[in-house]
């Protein structure tokens, strides 16, 4: 059962990265060609999932929507993972300190902000770009890292292994980077997992209503924004980009629900998300 | 108990604070001009000085920030520039149709989370159980918003029983609900997914616990067990999903409200930043950043009020 997850969730998660980079070099049409008169074709022998109410094609506009969804995810995890661990190493370096009474209030204040709300605020000032969705979901990102490695670097502090690092002589930043982080690694890596798959999602809803990729930029969720009007006279368009989402999310989510188990079995009950 | 509650009054004070001078940062600093940035390249320059004159741009930084502050107090939010209205009369309009389609679909999320959470965690290992993880693991990975697309399709444009859209208002109770409830349904999807999956961990937590195994022990059989004591131990992570849940949900129902072109506070402000209207943005970011501040203060409460063990 509990491979089974690994398994399903990394054969998915990988078959859209593989997907997402073929999408370079080959897809089975131009995704910008425009052909009025093959509009909202159903799906056939030349177009796999019909096409769009431009003559487009749907499967290699959905090839090359992988690879949006896919960096934007990937960008705002690196940013979350990259301002965050740094900021609850810290604040679990100095715990119970002023330094760590910032940081955390300093979480609280932007968990305090959907990271639809980010978007608007940054889409007010300089108009929607998926530089928007890819900052708006990383600022989202950061809280989340933060707070997971300060409490999991907070049980390892107490431990001795770290103690005879302090008696060594080694300072909070050496131990933190050389001891801790490499402890908390495995934590980091189901979260982000998991976060990647909040980001795909989160990235469809913002372009779906206009605040993240723009034209001629493919993606998922503007695939989606324009099939809306037109879904009573073709479904598919709607029906392919959603059940995209759907796989890649559900690929991540597996994949994260995997690797905890792999890493740690007694925590194999229920994630808490 | 007290402590507690003055303790949290004051951080939820000072966050509102830092959030306010944030907002008031992006909206009113980072442009430079804020009258020109709303008007456009091409604007006349009288323009610009009659909505410097309106928007009070004249004035520092610091007396604007605290002629805003002042104003939320008093309840005046300044007149959108677009709408040439009360931007308090614009949001007390739209408030009446986001908030209660969060509340809405906060309870439907839970109506069908707790039943769902308990039944898998009873059949623990069991064919129910995992009947139940797979579906929920489905429903977080659906977009809310797609799945509202094909509710309307096929409750809306195929079965007729409610309006595709738009929202009759509340003189008429029992459509304005109808008109509410695919978005609610939609919004409450993934929300039921996670919460049942906590409702599930948090309970088989419980179950393992030794006044568990003390009270069936007893004779007390295993559903008495979990109504007695389990579920209300699990209580304290549910509720705490639950209060992260409704900024989620004020959060999705912005979105949400694009499907079902609902005029709540997220059609608002979809609107109000294509015009670039800051004034309309800024009081109506704000008033939703409050909100979610203001729950995950209350559910901090109502965790003292299930655990007795906090109210010290």
């Amino acid at each position: 059962m509990r491979a089974r997850n690994l398994i399903l969730g990394g054969t998915l998660s990988g078959a859209f990265a593989l997907v997402a980079l073929l999408s370079f070099v080959w897809t089975p049409h131009d995704v910008g060609a425009i052909s009025i008169p093959d509009r909202m074709l159903r799906p056939s022998a030349d177009h796999w999932l019909g096409t769009d109410q431009l003559g487009r094609d749907i499967f290699s506009m959905l090839m090359v929507g992988a690879r949006t969804s896919l960096a934007v995810a990937l960008a705002s995890v690196g940013i979350g993972m990259g301002l965050g661990v740094p900021l609850g190493l810290t604040a679990a370096a100095r715990r119970g300190g002023l330094l760590d009474d910032v940081i955390m209030r300093g979480n609280d204040l932007i968990f305090a902000f959907p990271s639809i709300l980010i978007a608007i605020l940054i889409t007010a000032l300089t108009g929607p770009s998926v530089w928007n969705a890819i900052l708006a979901i990383g600022i989202f990102n950061i809280p989340v890292f933060a707070r997971l490695s300060r409490g999991a670097a907070l049980s390892l502090w107490s431990r001795e292994y770290i103690m005879a690092a302090r008696v060594a002589g080694k300072g909070a930043a050496r131990i933190s980077a050389e001891h801790i982080l490499p402890n908390i690694a495995n934590l980091l890596i189901v979260q982000g997992t998991i976060q990647f798959s909040v980001g795909i999602l989160v990235e469809a809803a913002l372009s779906y209503v206009g605040l993240g990729a723009q034209p001629p930029l493919p993606s998922w969720g503007r695939m989606l924004a324009d099939a809306q009007t037109l879904i009573s006279l073709a479904p598919h368009m709607a029906l392919f980009p959603g059940l995209a989402i759907v796989l890649s999310v559900l690929g991540l989510n597996l994949m994260g629900d995997g690797l905890r188990d792999a890493f740690d079995p007694k925590l194999s009950r229920g994630r808490a998300q | 108990m007290l402590m507690r509650f003055m303790q949290r009054l004051f951080s939820l004070i000072v966050t509102l604070i830092v959030a306010s001078i944030l907002i008031f940062c992006v909206i009113e600093v980072l442009p430079g001009d804020p009258a020109a940035f709303m008007l456009g390249m091409n604007a006349e320059p009288e323009a610009v000085a009659a909505l410097r004159a309106q928007m009070g741009l004249d004035a520092g930084l610091v007396a604007r920030y605290f002629t805003w502050i002042g104003g939320w107090l008093t309840g005046d939010f300044g007149t959108s520039y677009t709408y040439r209205v009360p931007v308090a009369e614009l949001i007390a309009d739209r408030v009446w149709v986001s908030l209660p389609l969060a509340l809405y679909a906060l309870g439907l999320s839970t109506v069908i989370a707790f039943p769902i959470g308990i039944v898998a965690a009873m059949r623990r290992g069991r064919a129910a159980d995992y009947g139940i993880m797979g579906a929920t693991q489905l429903g977080i990975a659906i977009p809310n918003f797609w799945f509202a697309m094909f509710l309307v399709v096929i409750f809306a444009i195929n079965l007729r029983w409610v309006q595709a859209g738009g929202f009759p208002g509340w003189h008429d109770p029992v459509a304005a609900i109808r008109a509410l409830t695919l978005p609610a349904i939609s919004l409450a999807l993934p929300q039921a997914s996670i919460l049942a999956r906590i409702m599930r961990s948090a309970l088989i937590d419980t179950l393992d616990e030794d006044y568990v195994r003390t009270a069936r022990a007893k004779g007390l059989s295993r559903s008495g067990v979990v109504r007695a004591h389990a579920l209300r131990n699990a209580m304290i992570p549910v509720l705490t999903i639950i209060g992260l849940q409704f900024s989620f949900l004020l959060a999705g129902a912005i979105i949400i409200e694009n499907v079902f072109y609902l005029p709540g506070l997220g059609r608002l402000l979809f609107q109000a930043i294509n015009q670039r209207d800051l004034i309309v943005v800024e009081s109506t970011v704000m008033l939703l950043v409050m909100a979610v501040v203001v729950v995950t203060f209350l559910v901090d409460l109502a965790y003292a009020i299930v655990d007795p063990r906090l109210r010290r």
